[in-house]
C-alpha cells in the first residue's frame, strides 16, 4: 500500500468517522462567491491526502450575473476516493449551496439521502423569489428526502473575521472559506495547503489573508466541536493505490500548454503561438504568455483569421506556428488551413470544443467538431486530427501533434474540449528525458533543391526557410508543379498533387502505434468505441460491467485522422459496436463509412458530460438485444 | 557546411525570376516591378533575407517575379502572414504587396492592425481603384459613380482614402508614389525600407483594361506638374510648371489653399514648409485632391517609434531573466507537487 510521506498522520478526530470508498461533492454559489477557488483548494488538499480524483468546474457564461439568480450559479464538482477515479462523478453525495439559487440548480444532481449544506442567511424572501422558490425549501418539506445541514454561515463568518477590520462586504467574502473549512472537517482534509496558499495569494494584504484563514479555521472548528445533525461524525476516505512518483494536479489547458512547449523543445524549434480570445480556449494563450523564457512568443491577433495566418507565417519562417480556438473560431480559420495544406507547412491547431452550432453555449462542453476537423474545408484537403481524452492526456497529445506536424509538414488539429480544459486531475509528472527527440532539419543545400520534391518515406517536402542562401523560392495557394512548386494548371499535375496530399496523410497511419483495447478482450460481443473526454465514463462503465461478467470492451481513439491501421480489423472482431459521443453521431458515421461496420451511436448534447450510468444502461441494452 | 558567396553587387537582373510575367500588356504593375528590381541592389540586403508576401489580386502575383523568398497567401491576409514571419525571424526584410481590394476591403482589418502595431515591414498598396483579377468590379477606392459590371448605374459608395486610413490607423511612415514615376518610386522604396516600423506606401497604378486613365487628372504629362506637389522634408510645398504655386493654411480657416508666389503679395516665406513629423499636416496633405488642390506625392509622414518586434524583444529579454528556459522538467514541477512512495 503506498504511503503518503509529506503529510501528517490522520488527526485524532478521525475516530468515529465513517469510512467511505469515494465521494462526490459539488460546491455551488453565486458566480462572485469564489466557488472555483474553494473547488481548486479542495482538489489540492484531496490530492495531497493521497486520494485519486477528478473534477468538473461548471460555471456560467456571464462574468458577473446578477447576484442570486439561477443563471449566475457557479459550481465545482469533485469525485475523490480510494479507488481509481475516472470521472467527476454521476450523482453527488453532497451539495454545498451558498444561496437558494445554487440549491435550486444543483438539487437534481444530488442522490436521494445525500447531504445539503446550506447558508440559512441567504434564504431570504428576495433570494427565494430570484431562485424561483415559492416557499423556503429549508422549511417546507422539499428537502425531506435529503440530509440537510444548515447554518447561518454568513453570521458565523462575520464573527470569525471580526478582528480583522474588514467591512461587511469584505467579511462576507470569506464565507466560501468558512464553508471549505467545514467540508474539510467532514472529509478529514488537511487545511495547511490552503492556509499556505492564502498567505501567498494575499502576501500584501495581511488582513484579507488573516480573515480568510480565520474563516477556514472557524468552519473546521465548528465541525470538531458542535453536535451535528443526523449524528454525523464525518467521513474518512482511504488512500488510493497510486503509482509511486511525483505528482501535481493539472488541468487540460495546463497540460496542453506544457505539452506544446515540450513538443517544440523535442523537435528543437521555437514556438510561436498566435490566438484570438475565445471561451473556453483562452487559458492556453494566458499560460503560454507567461513562458517566454522557454522560447515562446505569443501573439494576440486581431481576429481568428489573423491568428492562424500569423501562425502559418511563423512556421514558414522556421518556428513552430500554433493557433488555438473553439468551434466558431476554427470555422473562420478554414481557408487558411487550406493554404497550410497546399503549401505543406507544419502547423498545430487546437480546438477547445464547446456546445454549438454558432455561438451555442460557450461554457458548456460538447465534442461536435469532429466533422469540422476531418472534413471542414473546401476541396480535398486532408490533415491530421488528434483527440485528447483527459486533462493529463493533453500533454502527450500536444507532443504527438508537434511531432507529426513537423515530420510530415502538415497542419494537425488537436480536438480537446471545455470540460478537459478546465477539469483537473492528479498527474504523475513525466521525465522529459524519456521522450524521443526528433529535431527538425531545415533544408540548407541549394544543389538539387526543389520545393516540392518529397522524402520517399514520409512524402514530406523540404522545409526551406527564408534566410537560407541559395534556396530563394516562391510558394502559395495556387496549385503547383509537383516538383518545382511553380504555378501549374496542368490537369495531370493537379490529379497527382491531390493524390499525393492524401497519400501523405494516409501514410501517417504507418507511423502510429496499433490501436489498443483499453479494457476487455480484443474480440467479443460489444466494443464501446470512444474519443475525447468520454474516456472516463466509458472506461468506468465498461470496467464495472466486466466485473459483472458482461462481454464488453473499451476502445478509445487518439488518432481520429488518419485512423490507426489495425482499427478496421479490430472492430471486425466484435458483434456489436457502440459509439457514445457528445454530438449527434460523428465518429460513428466516420467508422461506418470507413469500415462498413454496423456501429450504433449513443448521443448526448446537453452541455454536460456523460454519466457512467447512462453508458452502463446503453451497454446493457445493446447486449440484451 | 555549405557556403554561398554572394556576388560583389547584385543587379536588377539578379532579382528577376525565370517565370513569365503574366500581367496584361501595359499594366502599371510592370513599372513597379521594374522599380523594385532596380531598388533592391541599392538597398543591399542579401536575396535570401528578403521575403515578399502577398494576398490575392493582380498585385499579389508580384512575389512570383522576384527572385527572393516569396509567399503568395490568401485574400486580404498578407499582413497577418507577414506579422507571423517577423515574429519568427525579426531579421528578415519583409515586403507586403497588396491592392485596393485586398488591403482595404477583405483585408481592411489586418491593414489597420499591422499599422497600429508598427510591425517592421513595408506595405506597398497598388491602388488602381478597381478589381482587376475578377474582371472589373468597383473597389473600395473607386469613386462614387464608377460604372462597373456590378454597378451598371454607377457606384453609390464613397471611396476610402488609403493614405488617410493608414494615418488614422497610426502608421508612422506613410508615403505615396505613382507607377510611372521611375525615379521617384525607388527613392520612396528606400525610405520605406529605412524606416523601423510599419511603412505604408500607396502607389497609384493604372489598370489599362478596366480603369485606364483613372488618375489622368493628376498623372497625365500635361497636367502633372500643376496637379501634384512633390514632398520633400524641410522644403516649401511649392509646385507647378513655373514653380510658382504653393500651399498655405488659409488665414481664417483650418484648410489648405493654393496660392501663387508673386501675386497678392505672396512670397516664398508664406508657403508651408513640409515637416514629415507633423501629423496634423500629414492629415491635411493626405486629403488633398484635384481640382482645387494638388495630390501630395512623396513621404507624407515619417515619425518613428519602437517597432512591435522591439517590444517583443524587450519582453523576451525580461523573461529570460527568470530562467534560461532549458529545463522543462523544472517547468512541469512548478508550484505544488507531492510525492507518493512505495
Amino acid at each position: 500500500m503506498p504511503r503518503q510521506e509529506t503529510l501528517n498522520e490522520e488527526s485524532p478526530h478521525s475516530q468515529g468517522r465513517q469510512e467511505l470508498g469515494s465521494a462526490v461533492v459539488r460546491f455551488a454559489g453565486d458566480s462572485g462567491d469564489g466557488i472555483q477557488f474553494i473547488g481548486s483548494q479542495f482538489t489540492q488538499s484531496t490530492a495531497m491526502s493521497g486520494n485519486d480524483l477528478a473534477t468538473f468546474p461548471d460555471f456560467p457564461a456571464e462574468i458577473r450575473a446578477p447576484a442570486g439568480t439561477t443563471f449566475g450559479v457557479s459550481a465545482f464538482q469533485i469525485n475523490f476516493g480510494a479507488d481509481v477515479i475516472k470521472t467527476s462523478g454521476d450523482d453527488c453525495d453532497m451539495i454545498v449551496a451558498l444561496n437558494p439559487a445554487a440549491l435550486k440548480v444543483e438539487l437534481p444532481e444530488l442522490k436521494k439521502g445525500g447531504f445539503i449544506i446550506a447558508d440559512t442567511a441567504t434564504f431570504t424572501e428576495r433570494n427565494l423569489h430570484k431562485a424561483h422558490f415559492d416557499s423556503n425549501p429549508l422549511e417546507d418539506g422539499t428537502l425531506d428526502a435529503y440530509q440537510v445541514i444548515e447554518f447561518d454561515i454568513s453570521k458565523l463568518t462575520m464573527e470569525a473575521v471580526k478582528d480583522f477590520g474588514l467591512n461587511k462586504k469584505g467579511a462576507l467574502r470569506c464565507k466560501n472559506m468558512w464553508a471549505l473549512g467545514f467540508v474539510y472537517w467532514i472529509y478529514n482534509r488537511d487545511r495547511q495547503p490552503t492556509i499556505d496558499w492564502l498567505k501567498e495569494k494575499f502576501a500584501n494584504k495581511a488582513d484579507v489573508a488573516g480573515a480568510n484563514i480565520a474563516a477556514l479555521n472557524a468552519g473546521h472548528a465548528l465541525g470538531e466541536t458542535a453536535e451535528m445533525p443526523h449524528d454525523i461524525l464525518g467521513f474518512s476516505i482511504g488512500k488510493a493505490n497510486i503509482q509511486p512518483g511525483e505528482y501535481r494536479t493539472v488541468t487540460g489547458a495546463e497540460a496542453l500548454t506544457w505539452g506544446l512547449v515540450t513538443g517544440a523543445k523535442l523537435v528543437d524549434l521555437k514556438l510561436t503561438f498566435c490566438s484570438y480570445p475565445i471561451t473556453p480556449a483562452s487559458s492556453i494563450l494566458h499560460y503560454l504568455s507567461n513562458l517566454m523564457e522557454y522560447d515562446v512568443v505569443t501573439f494576440q491577433a486581431e481576429d481568428e483569421i489573423a491568428a492562424i495566418c500569423s501562425a502559418i507565417g511563423a512556421s514558414y519562417a522556421g518556428t513552430l506556428g500554433v493557433t488555438s480556438s473553439s468551434g466558431p473560431g476554427i470555422a473562420l480559420k478554414g481557408e487558411a488551413m487550406g493554404l497550410a495544406i497546399n503549401t505543406e507547412l507544419p502547423l498545430v491547431i487546437i480546438n477547445s470544443q464547446r456546445a454549438g452550432p454558432s455561438t451555442g453555449m460557450p461554457t458548456k462542453t460538447e465534442q461536435s467538431d469532429l466533422f469540422q476537423a476531418v472534413f471542414g474545408r473546401n476541396a480535398d484537403s486532408p490533415l491530421v486530427v488528434l483527440a485528447t481524452r483527459s486533462p493529463s492526456d493533453c500533454f502527450d497529445v500536444a507532443i504527438e501533434a508537434v511531432r507529426l506536424a513537423t515530420r510530415y509538414m502538415t497542419p494537425v488539429i488537436v480536438l480537446t474540449d471545455g470540460y478537459i480544459s478546465n477539469a483537473a486531475e492528479p498527474w504523475l509528472i513525466p521525465d522529459v528525458e524519456d521522450y524521443e527527440q526528433t529535431p527538425v532539419k531545415f533544408r540548407t543545400k541549394p544543389e538539387g533543391f526543389k520545393p516540392f520534391l518529397r522524402d520517399e518515406v514520409t512524402l514530406a517536402r523540404p522545409w526551406a526557410i527564408p534566410g537560407t542562401p541559395g534556396l530563394e523560392h516562391r510558394i502559395g495557394g495556387l496549385e503547383k508543379d509537383s516538383e518545382t512548386g511553380h504555378i501549374s494548371y496542368d490537369a495531370e499535375n493537379h490529379q497527382r498533387m491531390t493524390n499525393v496530399r492524401a497519400a501523405k496523410i494516409n501514410g501517417i497511419a504507418n507511423d502510429l502505434p496499433a490501436q489498443k483495447v483499453e479494457d476487455g478482450a480484443e474480440e467479443g460481443q460489444l466494443a464501446v468505441v470512444g474519443w475525447g473526454s468520454t474516456y472516463g465514463p466509458i472506461n468506468r462503465a465498461v470496467s464495472t460491467l466486466r466485473e459483472e461478467g458482461l462481454d464488453v470492451s473499451h476502445i478509445h481513439l487518439r488518432h481520429i485522422w488518419p485512423l490507426p491501421k489495425n482499427l478496421g480489423q479490430l472492430l471486425g472482431g466484435f458483434k456489436k459496436i457502440l459509439v457514445p459521443e457528445m454530438n449527434n453521431g460523428q465518429l460513428v458515421t466516420l467508422l461506418r463509412s470507413q469500415y462498413l461496420v454496423n456501429a450504433q451511436g449513443l448521443n448526448k448534447v446537453s452541455g454536460q458530460p456523460f454519466k457512467i450510468a447512462e453508458i452502463e444502461t446503453a451497454i446493457r441494452e445493446r447486449l440484451e438485444k | 557546411m555549405n557556403v554561398v558567396t554572394p556576388p560583389e553587387k547584385l543587379t536588377p537582373k539578379d532579382f528577376a525570376t525565370d517565370q513569365e510575367v503574366r500581367w496584361c500588356p501595359g499594366c502599371g504593375d510592370y513599372a513597379i516591378l521594374k522599380a523594385m528590381q532596380r531598388t533592391l541592389p541599392e538597398i543591399g540586403v542579401s536575396k535570401e533575407n528578403i521575403v515578399f508576401v502577398s494576398g490575392i489580386g493582380c498585385a499579389a502575383r508580384f512575389p512570383y517575379y522576384m527572385d527572393t523568398f516569396g509567399f503568395h497567401t490568401i485574400h486580404g491576409r498578407a499582413p497577418a502572414f507577414a506579422t507571423g514571419i517577423k515574429l519568427a525571424n525579426p531579421d528578415l526584410d519583409v515586403w507586403v504587396v497588396t491592392g485596393d481590394g485586398d488591403a482595404l476591403s477583405i483585408g481592411g482589418n489586418h491593414l489597420l492592425h499591422v499599422l497600429r502595431r508598427n510591425v517592421n515591414l513595408q506595405i506597398l498598396l497598388f491602388n488602381n481603384e478597381i478589381y482587376g483579377l475578377t474582371k472589373g468590379q468597383y473597389s473600395p477606392t473607386s469613386r462614387a459613380g464608377t460604372r462597373s459590371p456590378s454597378t451598371p448605374y454607377g457606384s453609390i459608395e464613397n471611396p476610402v482614402s488609403a493614405t488617410a486610413l493608414a494615418l488614422g490607423a497610426g502608421a508612422r511612415f506613410v508615403a505615396r508614389s505613382v507607377d510611372t514615376m521611375q525615379a521617384h518610386l525607388p527613392e520612396v522604396f528606400k525610405r520605406a525600407h529605412e524606416h523601423n516600423g510599419a511603412s505604408f506606401v500607396e502607389i497609384f497604378q493604372n489598370c489599362i483594361v478596366y480603369n485606364d486613365g483613372v488618375f489622368g487628372e493628376f498623372t497625365a504629362r500635361d497636367v502633372a506638374d500643376d496637379s501634384q506637389v512633390i514632398l520633400e522634408h524641410g522644403k516649401p510645398l511649392i509646385f507647378g510648371k513655373e514653380k510658382n504655386l504653393g500651399l498655405r493654411v488659409k488665414p481664417d480657416l483650418f484648410e489648405m489653399e493654393v496660392v501663387t508666389i508673386g501675386k497678392d503679395g505672396i512670397s516664398e516665406k508664406d508657403i508651408l514648409v513640409h515637416d514629415e513629423t507633423n501629423r496634423g499636416l500629414a492629415d491635411m496633405l493626405a486629403r488633398m485632391e484635384p481640382p482645387s488642390l494638388p495630390v501630395a506625392i512623396g513621404v507624407i509622414f515619417c515619425h518613428p517609434t519602437p517597432s512591435y518586434e522591439d517590444g517583443v524583444k524587450g519582453h523576451m529579454n525580461e523573461a529570460k531573466k527568470h530562467g534560461d528556459g532549458k529545463d522543462i522538467n523544472a517547468l512541469l514541477r512548478r508550484g505544488h507537487t507531492w510525492t507518493i512512495t512505495d
